[in-house]
Order: structure tokens, then C-alpha cells, then sequence
């Protein structure tokens, strides 16, 4: 049974399009057939943090159009076997996805594919809406920041109430709380929400927890999904993430503040 | 919670925002879950009360809770201690 993951968030920039890059490439490593779709039409960034910019003849629009087929527009990874990358068009044309066109292309590509990843695009309007609109389980991103947690919980709320879904009386979403950009340092001087705090307010589960870090930058700038650096934190954690999700029982990592010296040792012990 | 917690300045902005967020979230939910009519009937039902008692848009609230197959609607009327004689201009 193909699965149909949306990564959302209602806020913009929280790293919803670094988790679906991530995401699917450990979902490939880990041998599942695996397609992620750029649903941020006007705005495409999958492809660079991909790494395919240049590789992109046809896409999402030209197919729901029909001005393609499928697998013409479909970029297959250089790096990973099973992984398949479907950019979003550049077109001014937001209701150029279709409910119809969105339903037809993933209906073809669950025949062949274990995952569809959606990355979706930031607010609550109609492509956000397409993204989860045919969703099995979602990854809400949040960041340890007021705006982002609430805008998390407005997204919840259309989750369980506005998608196909819930239209019939399925059951429902399975959702999935990941927190990135967290800062371990921050949290212990009281200067962000911490993971309890957030988990607390949402009260979803929590898949992972992504720390701030430098390497996610280098990796968009190669355009590498930063999973692929497994020397970097961040690359780590969403390993870990992914290993979750397919049910593997692993203990969070970097939520704690790397440890420094004696006196921070001594001093920063809760 | 750690001795160096003690000495730092900024040290509740975190729970500030925790609590900040818990009160929005819940009012969020509320208010997602009523059906579009309810701020209408509040008025007017507003406007009815005040006829009689003299109250004013905040003593007012009403609510749709939902318990599995049963929905509540709860109407809240703060009166007036003693009834307010006309205001001093
Ligand atoms: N864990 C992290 N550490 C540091 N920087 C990060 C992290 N995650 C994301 N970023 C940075 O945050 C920015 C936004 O990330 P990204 O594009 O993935 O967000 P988005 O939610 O897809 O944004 P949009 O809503 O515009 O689609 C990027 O510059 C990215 O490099
Ligand atoms: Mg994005």
C-alpha cells in the first residue's frame, strides 16, 4: 500500500522543504520507491535543494495539464536508487492545481511508489490544502517559536477536519510532530520553548527533534538533502527520524546542550 | 532546574511565551469549533438581554462544546451586581 505523507506547517520557512528532501532520501536509502513532490507552485525550491535544478524539463502543472506524462516529468536522483523528485511549476497560476489533476497524479504514481512525499507550501490557502488534502500521515514542522507552534495547531485543526480523509469519515491522519531548529543551549537558559513545552501544547507525537545547525545550510548551498552528510547533527537526527517512522525505537538525540567544560558540566545539570 | 538558571536575565522569556501560548491555542480551539452563526446569535441575543438587564458585549459569552454525539451550547450572562442605574455622563 502506497503511503502519502504532507509535510506542513502553516508558517513559512520552518524547514518544511529540508524535511522533505531529508525525509525522502532516507525513506530511498532505506530501500522504499519513493516520490516527492513540490507543491509550493510559483515559489519552486525542491528541485535546488535537490540538486536537479538544472534537470527540470516538465513539471507538476505540465502534467495535471497534460502537457506531459508523468514519468517525463519525473527526475530521478543521481545519488539514490528509488528516489524521484516532481518540481512544482513556476507558474503565477496557483489554482493551476487541481483537485482532479492532484488525485490523477498521485493515483498514478501509487502504483509503483511505497512513499509520496508532499512538501507543501507555507499559510493555509489552496496549495497547502492540496497538499494534505490526500494525505495518510502528516509531518507538522515546528519551530520553538510562538508563531510556529500556533500556526502548528490551526494546521491540525484542518488536518482532522478538511481533507479526504476526514470528508469520509476515515480514520483519521496520522500526525507527527517535528521540531527543528531547536537550540539545546537556548532551551536550558529559558530562552525557547523546549521539546515538553511544545509536545505539552500540541500533544501529537513526537517524531524527532532536528537541532539548529550549520550543516543544513552547506547541504542546500551543494544541494545535498542535508541526511546525506552523516557527520553533521542535523543529517543524524533526521536519520533518526526516518528510522522512527518506519518503527524503529531509537532515543532522541541533541536535545540536550553538548556538554563543554567542567564548569558548564557542574553548572548546567538540571 | 540547574543553579545557573538563577543567574540568568532571560530566564523566563520561555515560560512567558508557554504561557502566552496556551491561553491562544485554547481560545484558537474554541473558536474553530463553533459554527458560523454563534457570533450572530450573540449579538442578538445581546440585544434582547439588554432590553431588560443592563449588560454590555463583554458579560456576554456562548460556547458550542461537543461531547461524543451530544453538543452543548453554554450561554454565559455576567449580571450586574446590583442593577445599574443610568451611568454618570
Ligand atoms: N535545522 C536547521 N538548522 C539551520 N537552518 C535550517 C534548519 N532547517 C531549515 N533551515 C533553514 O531555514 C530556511 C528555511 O528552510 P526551508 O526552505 O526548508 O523552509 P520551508 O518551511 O520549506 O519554507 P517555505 O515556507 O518558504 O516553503 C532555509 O534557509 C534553511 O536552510
Ligand atoms: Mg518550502
Amino acid at each position: 500500500m502506497t503511503r502519502i505523507i504532507v509535510i506542513t506547517s502553516g508558517k513559512g520557512g520552518v524547514g518544511k522543504t529540508t524535511t522533505s528532501a531529508a525525509f525522502a532520501m532516507g525513506l530511498a536509502l532505506e530501500g522504499y520507491k519513493t516520490a516527492v513532490i513540490d507543491f509550493d507552485v510559483g515559489l519552486r525550491n525542491l528541485d535546488l535543494v535537490m540538486g536537479c535544478e538544472r534537470r527540470v524539463v516538465y513539471d507538476f502543472v505540465n502534467v495535471i495539464n497534460k502537457e506531459a506524462r508523468l514519468n517525463q516529468a519525473l527526475i530521478r536522483d543521481k545519488r539514490t536508487e528509488n528516489l524521484y523528485i516532481l518540481p512544482a511549476s513556476q507558474t503565477k497560476d496557483k489554482e493551476a492545481l487541481t483537485m482532479e489533476g492532484v488525485e490523477a497524479v498521485l493515483g498514478e504514481l501509487a502504483d509503483t511508489f511505497d512513499y509520496i512525499v508532499c512538501d507543501s507550501p507555507a499559510g493555509i490557502e489552496h496549495g497547502a490544502f492540496m497538499a494534505m488534502y490526500f494525505a495518510d500521515e502528516a509531518i507538522v514542522v515546528t519551530n520553538p517559536e510562538i508563531s510556529s507552534v500556533r500556526d502548528s495547531d490551526r494546521i491540525l485543526g484542518l488536518l482532522a477536519s478538511k481533507t479526504k480523509r476526514a470528508a469520509e469519515n476515515r480514520s483519521p491522519i496520522k500526525e507527527h510532530l517535528l521540531l527543528t531548529r531547536y537550540s539545546p543551549d537556548r532551551v536550558m537558559k529559558g530562552e525557547m520553548l523546549s521539546v515538553k513545552d511544545i509536545q505539552e501544547i500540541l500533544s501529537i507525537p513526537l517524531l524527532g527533534v532536528i537541532p539548529e545547525s550549520e550543516a543544513v545550510l552547506t547541504a542546500s548551498n551543494q544541494g545535498v538533502p542535508v541526511i546525506a552528510n552523516r557527520n553533521s547533527d542535523a543529517g543524524l537526527a533526521y536519520q533518526d527520524c526516518v528510522a522512527r517512522f518506519l518503527g524503529e525505537e531509537i532515543e532522541m538525540r541533541f536535545i540536550d546542550p553538548k556538554k563543554k567544560g567542567l564548569l558548564s558540566k557542574f553548572f548546567g545539570s538540571n | 532546574m540547574g543553579l545557573f538558571d538563577y543567574f540568568h536575565a532571560n530566564r523566563r522569556s520561555a515560560e512567558v511565551a508557554k504561557e502566552r501560548l496556551s491561553i491562544l491555542i485554547a481560545r484558537d480551539q474554541i473558536q474553530r469549533n463553533q459554527p458560523s452563526f454563534l457570533p450572530q446569535l450573540q449579538d442578538e441575543l445581546l440585544e434582547v438581554i439588554k432590553k431588560y438587564v443592563d449588560i454590555d458585549q463583554d458579560d456576554i459569552s456562548i460556547t458550542l462544546d461537543r461531547e461524543d454525539d451530544c453538543e452543548i451550547l453554554e450561554l454565559n450572562i455576567a449580571l450586574p451586581e446590583k442593577p445599574r442605574q443610568r451611568q454618570p455622563s
